[in-house]
């Protein structure tokens, strides 16, 4: 049975930064995860990631827009830790390889993006986060010695020893089917987000919100899991993002009639406001009729303002995006966009060294809810939220761990695990399949906890939401296999999922305001008087058909007293 | 492809409805004791979606054991690497038309990708063959110490010129089809050599004599590429790991003065001074060039050893006993010449790189690009103090 100081689930960002950080200050390490650690949905990060690092800038002009941008619903203590912190993780990513492209100085090259003040972002042209999660990479290949990797590990549980601690995790090998206890003295989550719950999504299939369904099983809380961002530019062919530095070098926003309509909703930022702004806006337009193609449901992202040279040096990618999947070369035609889900702003509720509710569980990154991001994420930062938690988070595990002797742990869990999937694999075809029942999930979200909301929708969602649960009880798969089955993995994360989707539409139905991504056409407002905190989620009761309870959790204000928010 | 038949393609997908595919896949079950067999299925979905769309509506709708990676669907995870009708790519990347028409019965055959041992279905074991490569290259950057207190300071062209390199989403597609892969397992490959590069091209790394020594060294290493572009055309991302081991070898030799024990810098040598002399390659003497010369008495021995590779070349008449002994100038030599004269003059190798130079630039696009940019600047700055009021009064 395996058995580390720091055990660290999921390989994107944040895991590989917490997995090193660990390393680095002494603890044995292991890092699990389902995919093959360069294939984690980091890699698709585009534009890049945010620090005050112009002598002309602030640390604490950062720490503002952020705050504002989450519509004052993010924690300002743990705002003020990652901005703070920002500039010299950008300078540890550059000094172990990070391929940040250069000014004409040399030095690091800043672009402009949404809801900053000023240039703020570090890229590397529109593969920033394939550049720094392969770089990350490199690192876990020279630390071989020191950190133990399980590539293509799937988690089933967490494990909570007598006193409450968690105490490890159990897994399964994909490629052989084996199941194997792993023992820790802490464990990290880095699970990533769960886009998969809508349709269409930004995000990659393994997206599916695994770590906050089992943190949440296990008895943690989550919040703010009502905040999902709608990113204002996916591509309506097909649901992929075109990076908002596709703005920051200068592309315009237009509706049918030619019009910049970001004018009327942010005359000074235009489409560089933020993301919940111009989401709206772009919504606004199609609802309103002056939406663009055959259905007018787009608004059109025009880049062939940018000059050419620069579109080919700093937005290949989305050159390449638009060429080979939408059949259109944005560098002479405009390109049909819309407000498509992006990100999970909630998560696991943790402090800012990324200790949850649970002793000696953590998490970080996407799965993680600090709350740095409160009701809106700024663009890029959320790389930066993965590497500095990642990081935060690695270093106190790994000096919890230094005191405390290796927990003894009953392979209980595992057995139950081995149970329940036999029984998947075992169920009679009489039920509906389980890629059915995501399908029907994925649109229901999208049409019910999309841009704008309502009472009536919302509960719309809820009910199928409980119905989903229900059916998903006696889905079905056809994999009888124990090597690559993927089709039972497939059946454990529509379970992920499903709680996730619970645990939103619930926060959302609770939240009678509108505030950051949760816009409610039937409470317009923002109402500081009776809604700035957070709600919480958690499993009422310890058995598994327990239902979720709201809470609430106040919100940390230091310098920032709430103010109208334009831009 | 021109820019108008795309426009086209993208635009009449959107009126034409869904369209019927077969899908012929290879499918293996390491469980079953049976041999690989190939199934068929059929799926409905608009010609320019993918392949892997395809495949996982087949998952989805029919059968939930078929084995493939994906997460993406965007070309940006490298995990659908696949051969698609006998070519390696992604098949996120590939769409349904285009797969038809590279077919010969009408059907889109899917297959694991070459050079890696299956493990079931369309997937293969990366980690024996494609990893364990990168892995040789001592694949992590090697800066001097102490390092810099700030960032390092490095021209604004070296970042964007590794971009080609770090481009590499390690999809193994190139790894698939190289022909000298095929023949020697040992080769260190197409994308660990690319990868080499994203380090060798990056000033902030110390070891570049060092990296370029040991690969050129290795018989297995920088020399045992055969040059045969299958990576270059397998590649989703235009890494061109061919051209990064060609620019590999241009600094291993002239900027290093590496000479490998493998001769693969001498034969390269041979290469091109027999170009410049006769226009074309002198077959005859390039073994005794790539040797030392005829007089070297490493050469004689090379040339017994390759008697078969000449015999061979005799009967394929690419060398005729008279071409050999009087090899025949180009008509063009004084063209030639000139080319050798000016390239040797530059101050700098001029390296050709996707992120810097787009291959199939026209000037007369470019101005008139450039003008409709200016255009727009130039509206944009007369609307702007409208702008700012409004900005002023909210
Ligand atoms: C298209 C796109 C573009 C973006 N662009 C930007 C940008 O420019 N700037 C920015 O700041 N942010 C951007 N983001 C957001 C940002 O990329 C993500 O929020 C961030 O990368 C999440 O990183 P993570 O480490 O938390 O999770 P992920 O990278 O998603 O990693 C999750 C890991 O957990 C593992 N895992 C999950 N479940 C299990 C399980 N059950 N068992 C074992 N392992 C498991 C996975 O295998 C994976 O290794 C973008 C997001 C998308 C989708
Ligand atoms: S060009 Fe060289 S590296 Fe590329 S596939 Fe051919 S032999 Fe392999
Ligand atoms: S070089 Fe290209 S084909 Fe080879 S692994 Fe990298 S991305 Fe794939
Ligand atoms: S699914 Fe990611 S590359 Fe194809």
């Amino acid at each position: 049975m395996p058995a580390h100081d720091v055990l660290i689930i999921g390989a994107g960002l944040a895991g590989q930064r917490a997995a090193l950080a660990a390393a680095d200050a002494g603890a044995s390490v292991a890092i699990l995860s389902k995919v093959h650690p360069v294939r984690s949905h980091s890699v698709a990060a585009a534009g890049g990631i945010n620090a005050a690092m112009n002598p002309a800038d602030d640390w604490r002009s950062h720490a503002f827009d952020t705050v504002k941008g989450s519509d004052y619903l993010g924690d300002q203590d743990a705002i003020e830790v990652m901005c703070s912190e920002a500039p010299n993780e950008i300078l540890h990513l550059e000094h172990i390889g990070v391929t940040f492209h250069r000014n004409e100085t040399g030095h690091l090259d800043l672009r402009a993006f949404g809801g900053a003040s000023m240039k703020r972002t570090a890229y590397v042209a529109d593969i920033t986060g394939q550049a720094i999660l392969h770089v990350l990479y490199e690192q876990l290949m020279k630390y071989s010695d020191r950190v133990d990797r399980y590539e293509e590990w799937f988690n089933t549980s967490l494990i909570r020893g007598d006193d409450g601690r968690c105490v490890g995790c159990v897994a399964r090998n994909i490629r052989t089917g084996e199941m194997q206890t792993f023992t820790a003295k802490t464990t990290i989550l880095a699970t990533g987000g769960v886009g998969q719950a809508f349709k269409p999504t930004t995000n990659g299939l393994i997206c599916t919100g695994d770590g906050m369904s089992l943190a949440y099983r296990a008895g943690a809380r989550l919040m703010d899991m009502e905040m999902i961002q709608y990113h204002p530019t996916t591509m309506t062919a097909n649901g992929f993002l075109i990076t908002e530095g596709a703005r920051g070098e200068g592309a315009h926003l237009r509706n049918a009639d030619g019009e910049r309509f970001m004018v009327h909703s942010a005359p000074n930022k235009m489409e560089l406001a933020s993301r919940d702004v111009v989401s709206r806006a772009e919504q606004k337009e199609i609802n309103e009729g002056r939406g663009t193609g055959p259905l007018k449901d787009s608004v059109l992202l025009d880049v062939t303002v940018v000059p050419k040279n620069r579109v080919l040096e700093a937005l290949r990618e989305i050159v390449n995006l638009g060429r080979d999947f939408a059949g259109i070369d944005i560098t002479k035609e405009p390109i049909p966009v819309r407000p498509g889900q992006h990100y999970t702003m909630g998560g696991v509720k943790t402090d800012s060294d990324g200790e949850s509710d649970i002793p000696g569980l953590y998490a970080a990154g996407e799965v993680a809810c600090v709350s740095v991001h409160g009701g809106n994420r700024l663009g890029a930062n959320s790389l930066l939220d993965t590497l500095i938690f990642g990081r935060r988070s690695g270093e106190h595990a790994a000096k919890v761990a230094a005191s405390m002797p290796m927990p003894t742990v009953s392979d209980a869990s595992l057995r139950d695990d081995e149970r329940e999937i036999k029984s998947i694999i075992d169920r009679p075809r009489t039920g509906r399949r389980v890629s059915e029942i995501k399908e029907e999930l994925g649109v229901s979200m999208n049409r019910y906890c999309a841009v704008f909301r309502d009472e009536e929708g919302m509960t719309k969602g809820h009910e199928i939401v409980k119905r989903l649960q229900e059916e998903a009880k006696t889905a079905y798969i056809d994999d009888q296999g124990t090597v690559f089955n993927q089709d039972v993995l497939g059946a454990l994360e529509l379970g992920f999922m499903l709680d996730c989707s619970e645990a939103i539409v619930k926060s959302a139905l609770e939240r009678k305001e509108s505030r950051g991504a949760h816009s409610r056409t039937d409470y317009t407002e923002r109402n500081d008087e009776d809604w700035l905190f957070h709600l919480t989620v958690e499993k009422d009761g310890a058995d598994a058909g327990a239902d979720a309870k709201l809470g609430q959790s106040p919100v940390t204000i230091t310098q920032w007293q709430p103010m109208e928010r334009t831009y | 492809m021109s820019s108008t038949e795309t426009t086209n393609d993208g635009a009449s997908t959107k009126v034409e409805g869904l369209q019927e595919f077969t899908l012929r896949l290879r499918r293996y079950d390491p469980e079953s004791g049976k041999p690989a067999y190939y199934e068929e299925f059929t799926i409905e979905l608009e010609p320019h979606r993918s392949v892997l769309d395809g495949i996982l509506q087949a998952k989805n709708d029919e059968d939930g054991s078929i084995g493939i990676r994906c997460s993406c669907r965007a070309a940006i995870c490298g995990s659908c690497g696949t051969r698609i009708n006998d070519k390696p790519g992604l098949a996120c990347h590939t769409h349904l038309d285009e797969a038809l028409k590279r077919s010969k019965d009408g059907k889109i055959t899917v297959e694991p990708l070459g050079n890696m041992p299956v493990i079931k279905d369309l997937i293969v074991d990366m980690d024996a063959v494609h990893w364990k490569k990168q892995a040789r290259v001592t694949p992590w950057l090697l800066p001097s110490e102490p390092l810099p207190e700030r960032e390092h300071i490095v021209p604004r062209e070296a970042m964007v010129d590794v971009t080609q390199s770090m481009a590499c989403i390690q999809c193994g597609a190139c790894v698939s089809d190289c022909l000298s892969m095929e023949i020697d397992p040992l080769f260190v490959g197409p994308a660990a050599l690319a990868k080499t590069y994203r380090f060798v091209g990056d000033p902030r790394d110390a070891r570049h004599q060092q990296r370029l020594n040991d690969l050129a060294q290795d018989p297995h290493g920088l020399y045992a590429c055969t040059h045969c572009f299958n990576c270059i055309e397998a590649c989703p991302k235009g890494v061109a790991p061919m051209s990064q081991i060609m620019r590999l070898r241009r600094i291993a030799s002239q900027d290093h003065h590496i000479v490998d024990r493998n001769n693969g810098e001498r034969h390269e040598m041979a290469i091109v001074n027999s170009v410049k002399k006769y226009g074309t390659l002198n077959e005859a003497n390039m073994i005794p060039d790539s040797y030392g010369g005829k007089l070297h008495p490493a050469s004689a021995r090379a040339m017994l050893a390759s008697l078969p590779v000449i015999t061979k070349a005799l009967l394929r008449r690419k060398v005729t006993p008279k071409s050999a002994l009087f090899h025949p100038k180009s008509p063009d030599q004084a063209q030639i010449k000139r080319i050798y004269r000016e390239v040797g003059e530059r101050e700098q190798r001029l390296e050709h790189n996707l992120y810097i130079t787009q291959p199939d630039e026209d000037p007369a696009e470019i101005a008139a690009h450039e003008a409709h940019v200016a255009a727009a600047a130039a509206r944009e700055a007369a609307a702007k103090p409208g702008v700012d009021q409004t900005g002023a009064g909210a």
